[in-house]
C-alpha cells in the first residue's frame, strides 16, 4: 500500500508535466486543427533556456532560490514562446490554405530541425544541475521501514500545473483574446468576416503554448536535474496522447489527460517492466482513438460533408 | 485559396520603401537576437566532476544575427523586383510545354540510364553504393505511395513494415539457413500481415488521428525490437545475415561460387551489381504491381476512397477491405525493401528503423507528388542525393534535411510533379491538375 501511494504521488508528477505540454496541443489542434508536431522540441528548447538562464544567474553569484526560480520562469516563457511564434511565422502560416499534409510535413521537418539545431548548439551531451530545492515531507513510515516522501519539488511541480491550468482557462473562457480563440475554432472565415484578427489569434495559440511548453521543460529541468537535446520526441507524442485521451481541444482534459498516462505510465514502470512503459503508453494512445476517440472531456465531432 | 490571405497579399505588395525594408530586417534581427540569445550566445559542457560550465560565443551570435539581417534585407528586395513568386511567372509557357513534351521520354530515359547505371560505373563502387541506396528508397516510396497516394491513408510508421521485412529474412535466414528467395517472399507476407493487423484496428480513425497511431504503431515494433532481446539481440542487432545467392550459387570466391562456375576472375563488384539488379527489379516489380493494381476495380476503390469517404461508402464500395488491401499492399512491398535491406547491409539493428526514415519516405512520397510513380522516383534521386551531399557535415545533416522539408513544402505544396495521367478516359488522356486531387480524410 505505500508502495502504491508512493507511485502514486509519483505518477501525478509526472503526469503534470505532460499536462502542461498536452495544454499546448490541444490548443492548436483545436483552433488549427493540425498536430504541432515540433511542439515537443518546444519543450525541449524551454528546458534549455532554463537551464542556461539558471547557470548565468548562479555564476553571478544570485543564491535566493525563490528569485532565481522567478528569473527562470519568467526568462524561459518569454524567449520560448518566441520560439513558437517563429515556429508558426515560418513554417505554419504560409501553408494555412494548403492541403492538409503539406503542414504536417513542414512540421516534421521543424521538429527536426529544432532537434538537430539545439544539439548543434550545445552539443549531444545530458545537461545536469545540481538540485536547487531539496527537502520535503515524510508522509508515512511503515513498520519495515519504506517512507513515503513527498519532496518539495514534486509539491511545487503539481501546484504550478494546477495554477497555470486556472488561469489558461479562465483566459481562454473570459478575456477577449479567448473569445477569438474559440470563434477562430468554430469556424475561421466567419470569425474574420466579424472582425477578429485570424492570423494574430494564431499566432496567439502558438505563444501561449510554447509558454506553457516552457514551464513544461523548466519542471522537467528542476525534477529530474538534466535536460538534452532528444527529449522532445518521446514526450511529445506522450504529451500527445494525453491531449487526445483528455479529449483535444478541452484545456482541462488536456490536464487530466496528462495526469492519466503519467499514472499509468508510472504503475506500468513500478509493477511489470521498465523497458516496455512506452509500448504501454502508445498502445494505451491506439485504444482510446478505437474506443473513445473523443476522448474524456472532449466534444462529439462533427463530420462536415 | 481564400479571400482572407489574399487581402494580406496585397496588404504586403503595396508596402514598399527603403524605410519599410530596413524596418522588417531590423525587426527580423531583433528577433533573431532575442531567440539565439541563449541558445548560440552561450555553450554549457558538462566537465570531468559532473558541474556544468559555460563559455559565451558572442561572436558566433553576431555573425548570425547579422546574416539574418541582411538576407532579410535580400528577399525583400528580391520580393519587390519579382513580385508575388508563381511558377507561371518565372516560367514561360514555351519552357513548360517543352517540359511537359520532355515529361513523356524522362521516365524511359530514366530507366535505360539506371539499367545501364552498371555498366557506366563499373569501376565506382561508391556510385554504386549509392545507386543502390536510392533505389531502395525509390522501392519503399512507391510502396508507400499505394497508401498514401493512392488511398490517401496517412502512414508515419511505414518504417514498422520495413523492420518487419528485414528482421524477417534476418531471423529466418540466421536461424533456419534458409535461402534468400524462400525468405524475400515469407518477409513480404509476414510484413503485410502486420500492415492488415495495424489495418484492422484503425479502420475507423480519419487523418490526423490515422497519422498519430500508425506513428505510434512504428514505434512500439523499435521498442519490441530494442527489448526482446531473446529473439532479435535487442540494441545489437542481428549481425551474420547471409548474402544474397543466384538461385543457390554464391557469389563469392570459393570453388562452386558463380565467377568459378562461369570461369571469369572474382571480383567483388560482382555482388554489388547483383544487389543493384535485384533491387531494380523489386522496385519496378512495385512500380508494375502498383500500375496495374490501379487500373483494377481494387485501385479505382482507393482513388475513390481518397477522394470522399462518405461518397464511397454511398456507392457501395466495401471501404473496410480498401483500407485493408491498400495497408497490406503498402506493407508487402516494405517487407521486400527490408529484406533486401537486411540482405544488403549483413547486419541490422533497431537504429535502422526509426520515426525519421518515416519521415524521409512520406518527404519522398509528397515531394514526389502524391500517386505520381515518376515524380517518387525523381524525389529519391534528389532527396537521398542531397542527403549524401552533406555525409561530411554528419551534425547539419538533418538540421539542413529539416529545413529542406520546410522549405519545399512552402514551395511546392503539391509535390514536383503537380499533373498526372487520368487512370480511365475517354478517348484522350488529359493531365490532371493536383490541385484537383483531394488530400484523402479517410
Amino acid at each position: 500500500m505505500d508502495y502504491f501511494t508512493q507511485q502514486l504521488i509519483n505518477g501525478l508528477v509526472l503526469g503534470s508535466i505532460y499536462g502542461l505540454i498536452a495544454i499546448g496541443y490541444t490548443m492548436v489542434y483545436g483552433i488549427v486543427g493540425m498536430i504541432n508536431f515540433a511542439h515537443g522540441d518546444i519543450f525541449m528548447i524551454g528546458g534549455f533556456i532554463a537551464l542556461i538562464t539558471f547557470l548565468i544567474l548562479v555564476s553571478f553569484g544570485l543564491t535566493a532560490v525563490p528569485v532565481i526560480l522567478l528569473v527562470v520562469l519568467l526568462a524561459s516563457m518569454a524567449i520560448t514562446a518566441l520560439y513558437g511564434w517563429t515556429v508558426e511565422r515560418i513554417a505554419y502560416r504560409p501553408l494555412r490554405h494548403s492541403f492538409r499534409l503539406a503542414p504536417m510535413l513542414s512540421a516534421i521537418g521543424m521538429s527536426f530541425v529544432l532537434t538537430n539545431y539545439s544539439q548543434v548548439a550545445q552539443g549531444a551531451r545530458v545537461k545536469p544541475i545540481p538540485p536547487l530545492i531539496t527537502g520535503g515531507y515524510t508522509l508515512h513510515e511503515s513498520a519495515d521501514g519504506f517512507v513515503i516522501q513527498l519532496s518539495n519539488i514534486q509539491i511545487l511541480v503539481v501546484t504550478t500545473t494546477i495554477v497555470l491550468l486556472l488561469i489558461f482557462n479562465r483566459l481562454v473562457l473570459r478575456t477577449r483574446l479567448g473569445r477569438d480563440m474559440r470563434a477562430c475554432e468554430q469556424d475561421q472565415t466567419m470569425a474574420a468576416l466579424l472582425g477578429v484578427n485570424v492570423d494574430r489569434t494564431i499566432s496567439m495559440t502558438f505563444v501561449i503554448g510554447a509558454a506553457l511548453a516552457a514551464v513544461a521543460g523548466l519542471m522537467y529541468l528542476l525534477y529530474y536535474g538534466q535536460v538534452d537535446f532528444n527529449m522532445g520526441f518521446v514526450a511529445g507524442i506522450k504529451a500527445f496522447t494525453a491531449a487526445v485521451l483528455g479529449g483535444i481541444g478541452s484545456l482541462p482534459g488536456a490536464v487530466l489527460g496528462g495526469l492519466a498516462i503519467g499514472l499509468i505510465e508510472t504503475f506500468w514502470s513500478a509493477y511489470f517492466s521498465v523497458e516496455y512503459k512506452d509500448v504501454a503508453a502508445f498502445s494505451i494512445l491506439i485504444i482510446v482513438l478505437i474506443f473513445m476517440p473523443t476522448g474524456l472531456l472532449g466534444r462529439p465531432e462533427v463530420e462536415k460533408v | 485559396m481564400t479571400a482572407l490571405s489574399q487581402e494580406t497579399v496585397s496588404a504586403t505588395r503595396t508596402a514598399a520603401g527603403i524605410p519599410f525594408i530596413l524596418k522588417k530586417a531590423f525587426l527580423s534581427a531583433l528577433v533573431a537576437l532575442l531567440l539565439f540569445s541563449l541558445m548560440i550566445g552561450i555553450r554549457t559542457e558538462a566537465g570531468p566532476d559532473g558541474q556544468l560550465t559555460y563559455w559565451t560565443r558572442f561572436g558566433e551570435l553576431a555573425s548570425i544575427v547579422g546574416i539574418v539581417f541582411g538576407g532579410s534585407i535580400l528577399i525583400e528586395l528580391l520580393r519587390q523586383w519579382i513580385g508575388p513568386v508563381g511558377a507561371e511567372k518565372l516560367v514561360p509557357p514555351a519552357v513548360h510545354r517543352g517540359m511537359s513534351i520532355l515529361g513523356n521520354y524522362l521516365a524511359p530515359a530514366l530507366l535505360i540510364f539506371t539499367l545501364l547505371v552498371p555498366v557506366i560505373f563499373y569501376n565506382q563502387r561508391y556510385i554504386l553504393d549509392l545507386a543502390i541506396l536510392v533505389l531502395t528508397y525509390v522501392m519503399l516510396g512507391w510502396g508507400l505511395n499505394v497508401v498514401v497516394g493512392l488511398a490517401g491513408l496517412l502512414d508515419l510508421g511505414y518504417v514498422a513494415f520495413y523492420a518487419v521485412g528485414a528482421y524477417s529474412y534476418a531471423l529466418l535466414a540466421t536461424n533456419f539457413g534458409w535461402s534468400f528467395w524462400i525468405c524475400l517472399p515469407l518477409a513480404g507476407i509476414l510484413a503485410a500481415m502486420w500492415g492488415v493487423m495495424l489495418g484492422f484496428p484503425v479502420l475507423r480513425l480519419r487523418g490526423d488521428y490515422l497519422a498519430i497511431v500508425t506513428l505510434a504503431f512504428g514505434e512500439i515494433i523499435r521498442l519490441v525490437i530494442i527489448n526482446w532481446q531473446s529473439l532479435t539481440g535487442g540494441p545489437n542487432g542481428v549481425t551474420g545475415i547471409p548474402r544474397p545467392t543466384l538461385f543457390g550459387i554464391p557469389l563469392d570466391n570459393s570453388d562452386d561460387g558463380l565467377a568459378a562456375k562461369l570461369g571469369i576472375e572474382y571480383s567483388p563488384t560482382h555482388r554489388i551489381v547483383f544487389l543493384f539488379y535485384l533491387i531494380l527489379a523489386l522496385a519496378l516489380l512495385t512500380n508494375w504491381v502498383t500500375i496495374r493494381l490501379r487500373r483494377l476495380p481494387i485501385g479505382r476503390a482507393w482513388e475513390a476512397l481518397r477522394e470522399d469517404e462518405v461518397a464511397c461508402r454511398a456507392l457501395g464500395i466495401n471501404t473496410t477491405t480498401t483500407k485493408l488491401t491498400a495497408f497490406a499492399t503498402g506493407a508487402l512491398f516494405g517487407g521486400f525493401a527490408g529484406a533486401f535491406f537486411a540482405t544488403r547491409q549483413g547486419f541490422i539493428s533497431p537504429e535502422s528503423f526509426t520515426f525519421q526514415e518515416s519521415a524521409l519516405v512520406l518527404a519522398i512520397v509528397v515531394l514526389g507528388g502524391m500517386g505520381s510513380q515518376l515524380g517518387v522516383a525523381l524525389a529519391a534521386l534528389a532527396m537521398i542525393g542531397g542527403f549524401e551531399l552533406f555525409r561530411g557535415l554528419e551534425i547539419y545533416r538533418m538540421l539542413v534535411f529539416g529545413w529542406a522539408m520546410v522549405l519545399i513544402m512552402i514551395w511546392r505544396p503539391r509535390g514536383l510533379i503537380g499533373h498526372r495521367a487520368p487512370t480511365v478516359y475517354l478517348k484522350k488522356a488529359q493531365a490532371i491538375s493536383s490541385d484537383l486531387v483531394k488530400e484523402g480524410h479517410g
